[in-house]
């Protein structure tokens, strides 16, 4: 939404003869009113331990029943990023020990994915770039260990344990911690267009682990990799893989070897630390979960998810530049979101003054949504400020109605009461005046109080005259319509 | 009350529907006898007295209200693997000892609402794993006809509590045997229905894709009785089939004409016990004087069904048991400690030596290097084995063998030799395998006057076929009526 989105636009970074080799491996939690095996709340934020039931909790001889809406929900981001939809997709079970996984297991997909080699497109400063996927698969959330709050113990929240996820593997193809950053907008903002997953990464339900390696530029070879997690943010990502990038460029650089290794981000340090080794990784012996039936997806299915699709945020961009012939910098924040660009489009609709829209959306709109924190989530169809008030209010400075400054004004009073701007103005009088006798009486009085500066301004001091606009403006209650202020202060003052 | 040593469901439902008695006066007879036999058998960890005398009278008044139902007021006993709201669920585990679930098994509920009294919980091989009921951590179960012997297992409990006449029928499950082979050395019925017929919602996983719920009664009659209830969809259980229920008492016709019955090679090996083998191909010539055509089949893989069970169930149970953490129910070890050690300490205390044996062997399957050539091959074999039995279904429509090698051993025989004790279950492991539905039924008694086992396997969900050649024999023949002789038996109340 800000100048962030423009990441990969930058110019590229400097790495010396060395090649990044990047590969993000993403988890989105899908928008589901319930838990993937049990019907428990998968909202955020409860009471620690509110959300659960037998069957999250791994009680014994409870078993799974699959959340049909988390597999429509994946379905529809495989078909939107071009996936191959295998016609059967396994679950599997990862085994290993935390308290946080109350079964001893997660239900997740291993060998037989959901979905494989989709790709997502992103700009980069050498031009359009396709980052392939590698695959994508659904599985569970573990829940949550708390070892701070208790001097002896642990505690485990089991809220998230059963939590709908989707794992989305990317390809090692990106070469740039900007890149990077890129291809994770570019794969949030369809997910937020299909309306799959909110995007929240403060909350983690859209959150990314980064494979990073190094290799000489030019060279082919696979080299030792490690993978970095704890990143929270979009800058989180970008800073904790350019600090992997020259940890490793500076390592090889001195003769050293990575070791391949699982590293955490401290965004407050700005640097990663080893979590765990390759000798210490888990043995996860993954098999078929035997408590699931295999998920057969029929090509019919795939079609009729393909039809329902939605314009992603790419097309729509395009064609925001060609239909409303908006400059690119503004379709693309415009179209980054999908709620942003349906609240253009409609107001558009409304009032054919795209660029002025565009400018109201970008500017005053975001702004509030923002601080309203309403960001990430897909509420702005809700906000007090409907796409029709937004557009009525144009058409008032468009014809003169009220002024821009003014309409700052009103939008602030339709933000806070919901009313439209018409009605606004007329209870508070904010017409803007006119009528030229009236505007003329206000600059004479002006220009009567203010004989030195007129003296002044006669004298040669041309700069006056926004002063006397100024001050004519501020007699009026800001209503003069500032053209005609203008021209009259200017008439007024021509020598006699 | 008229002997009730004799009686089946049939008798009892019989008898109530006449009002010569009660559900209340049943229910206190069958705890009296629970009473008396409990200290020399052992079948049950947990007797529900009050719960069962609540559920007599509660099905009492139902009765009186008109209501008519085949299970209405008649005591039953559960496998303590199966999940009972309000009553703990052992599954004859140490790490279980005091777990009392906040719900019901499917077939928990279903029997509930039929209106069955529930007397118990029967006694088990810890988690299922066994063959003699020897590997309960809490008492073994003992043979009704010789308490020297065992029972067979995992379900013993369910298994001696319906010979030694503690109830009318019972569930038990089978993952590799363990409802067909305790109905052998015990002389009931035990029927395993087809994967997916009943659901395994709240029965206490062992090795999930092969575990099935299934009942005990005295006659293929009362187990098709059993089975009617606990049949059906379960929407929370995913493996549980969509698939209409039939009617298995109308199945019971007696009529075997044109059945043709397949006899497999494979099963009449070396160091099948002689009388077995001659009780079995005797119960196999009656089933042909009742009109059924004898034909030889083959099951050539059937030699290699014990391995691979042996690799899948216990690699699915090494999963299924990594809940009894300590962490959130259950045992949790007094030793303090860190993360690791709560785990190990929690787990070596809480589980016994089968049970851990058998999450080595299941866990040794599915470690990295190791997966291809144990667990998937044993997939591979488990296809092969499945592929056997449907060709073998297109030349005959029911399979009959011995359902063990032997009867019932003594307590401590196979103890020491894990592996004897594996091939117990040799002719019941591959229809788990297959998922194929398979009943033993009592064909006779060797000259230690113990049980001999005939198994009857049907296609899936061809339950009612097996039940009506099980009920054929058993209008011919009548080693279903013969009972142990317990001694006290206080039978005459
Ligand atoms: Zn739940």
């Amino acid at each position: 939404m800000n100048q962030d989105t423009r990441a990969g636009q930058d110019a590229p970074p400097d790495y010396g003869d060395w090649e990044p080799v990047i590969g993000l491996e993403v988890h989105a939690q899908l928008l589901t009113e319930s838990k993937l095996f049990c019907g428990c709340s998968a909202s955020f934020g409860a009471a620690p331990n509110s959300h659960t039931c037998p069957v999250c909790m791994g009680f014994p001889g409870v078993l799974p029943v699959l959340n049909e809406r988390a597999l429509e929900l994946s379905l529809r981001t495989s078909v939107a990023t071009g996936c191959r939809i295998p016609p059967v997709a396994r679950w599997a079970r990862k085994n290993y020990f935390y308290p946080d996984l109350p079964k001893g297991f997660q239900v997740s997909m291993f060998d037989e994915p959901l979905a494989v080699e989709g790709f997502v497109e992103i700009d980069t400063p050498e031009g359009l770039k396709s980052v392939r996927l590698t695959r994508i698969h659904m599985e569970e959330d573990a829940g949550k260990s708390i070892h701070d709050a208790h001097e002896a113990h642990s505690l485990v929240d089991l809220n998230r344990t059963g939590v709908p996820l989707m794992e989305i593997v990317s390809e090692p193809d990106m070469s740039s911690a900007a890149e990077a950053v890129a291809y994770l907008r570019a794969l949030r903002s369809i997910l937020l267009y299909l309306e799959v997953c909110d995007g929240n990464m403060d909350e983690g339900s859209f959150r990314c682990d980064a494979n990073v390696s190094v290799r000489r530029l030019g060279a082919t070879e696979l080299t030792t990799r490690t993978e970095t997690k704890n990143m929270n943010s979009f800058r989180s990502v970008e800073r904790a893989i350019d600090f992997e990038i020259r940890r490793q460029i500076e390592l090889v650089g001195d003769g050293g070897r990575v070791t391949q290794e699982t590293r955490s981000w401290d965004a407050d340090r700005g640097r990663s630390t080893p979590m765990r080794s390759k000798e210490h990784a888990h043995d996860y012996r993954y098999f078929p979960e035997p408590d699931l039936l295999p998920l057969e997806t029929s090509q019919e299915r795939v079609e009729a998810l393909r039809a329902e699709l939605p314009e992603l945020p790419r097309a729509r961009r395009a064609r925001f530049v060609s239909q409303y012939g908006l400059p690119e910098y503004d379709a693309e924040v415009l179209t980054a979101r999908r709620d942003l660009g349906d609240y253009f489009e409609a107001a558009v609709a409304v009032h054919d003054s795209a660029k002025s829209i565009s400018n109201w959306v970008m500017g005053d709109v975001l702004r509030l949504v923002r601080e309203g924190r309403l960001d990430g989530a897909l509420v702005i169809q809700k906000w007090p400020v409907s796409a029709d008030h937004l557009a009525q209010l144009v058409q008032l400075i468009d014809d003169s109605t009220i002024s821009g400054k003014i309409a700052k004004t009103v939008f602030d009073e339709m933000h806070q009461s919901g009313d439209a701007p018409g009605d606004i103005v007329e209870r508070k009088g904010l017409r803007q005046v006119t009528d030229q006798s009236a505007i003329t009486a206000a600059v004479d009085s002006v220009l009567e109080q203010q004989p030195d500066k007129v003296a002044e301004y006669h004298g040669g001091k041309d700069k006056l005259i926004g002063f006397f606009v100024g001050q004519v403006m501020k007699a009026t209650g800001g209503k003069a319509n500032p053209k005609a202020v203008n021209e009259i202060l200017r008439a007024r003052l021509a020598k006699p | 009350m008229a002997n009730l040593d004799l009686w089946t469901i049939q008798d009892a439902r019989r008898a109530l529907d006449a009002g010569d008695t009660s559900s209340v006066e049943l229910t206190e007879a069958l705890l009296g006898r629970i009473s008396a036999h409990e200290p020399t058998i052992g079948a049950l960890i947990t007797v529900t007295g009050e719960r069962a005398l609540a559920d007599a009278r509660a099905a009492d008044e139902r009765r009186a209200s008109g209501e008519r139902k085949p299970l209405l007021g008649i005591p039953i006993v559960l496998k303590d693997i199966f999940a009972t709201e309000g009553i703990r669920t052992t599954c004859a585990s140490k790490i279980l000892e005091d777990f009392v679930p906040p719900y019901d098994a499917d077939a928990t509920t279903r029997l509930a609402t039929s209106g069955a009294v529930l007397l118990g919980k029967a006694n088990m091989d810890e988690f299922a794993m066994g063959s003699s009921n020897e590997n309960s951590a809490f008492d073994p179960t003992r043979n009704p006809w010789d308490p020297s012997r065992v029972p067979g297992g995992s379900s013993g409990g369910s298994a001696a509590a319906v010979a030694a006449g503690e109830c009318l029928g019972s569930l038990g499950t089978d993952t590799g045997g363990s409802i067909r082979l305790p109905a052998s050395y015990c002389g009931v019925v035990g029927l395993k229905p087809t994967y997916g017929r009943c659901s395994r919602y709240g029965v206490i996983a062992y090795a999930s894709s092969l575990d099935q719920v299934g009942p005990f009664a005295h006659t293929a009659r009362d187990a098709a009785t059993l089975l009617q209830v606990i049949a059906g969809h379960d929407p929370r259980d995913s493996t549980s089939a969509h698939r209409e229920v039939p009617n298995y008492e109308a199945a019971l016709t007696g009529d075997l004409s044109g059945v043709r019955i397949g006899v497999p090679a494979e099963y009449f090996v070396d160091g099948l016990a002689p009388a077995v083998e001659k009780a079995t191909r005797d119960a196999i010539e009656t089933l042909g004087a009742r009109g059924a055509k004898i034909v030889n089949v083959s099951l050539p893989h059937t030699s290699y069904a014990v391995a691979t069970y042996y690799l899948l169930g216990t690699a699915e149970a090494s999963s299924n048991l990594a809940r009894y953490d300590g962490v959130k129910y259950g045992l949790r070890t007094q030793k303090g400690g860190e993360l690791l050690d709560m785990y190990r300490q929690t787990r070596d205390e809480g589980f016994g030596t089968e049970v851990k044996r058998r999450i080595l062997l299941g866990t040794y399957a599915l470690s990295a290097g190791y997966y291809d050539a144990y667990y998937l091959k044993a997939q591979k074999v488990r296809t092969l084995i499945r592929q056997d039995f449907i060709r073998a279904f297109e030349s005959c429509d029911l399979i009959a063998s011995p359902t063990a090698s032997t009867t019932a051993f003594r307590l401590g025989e196979r103890s020491d030799d894990p592996l004897s004790m594996y091939l117990t279950d040799i002719f019941t492991v591959p229809a788990n395998l297959a998922g194929l539905p398979g009943l033993s039924l009592a064909c006779g008694f060797d000259d230690n006057g113990l049980p001999i086992g005939l198994q009857i396997l049907a296609p899936a969900f061809a339950e009612a076929e097996a039940l009506r050649a099980a009920d054929a024999y058993q209008r011919d023949t009548d080693f279903h009526t013969r009972r142990p002789a317990l001694s006290q038996g206080d039978s005459s109340r």
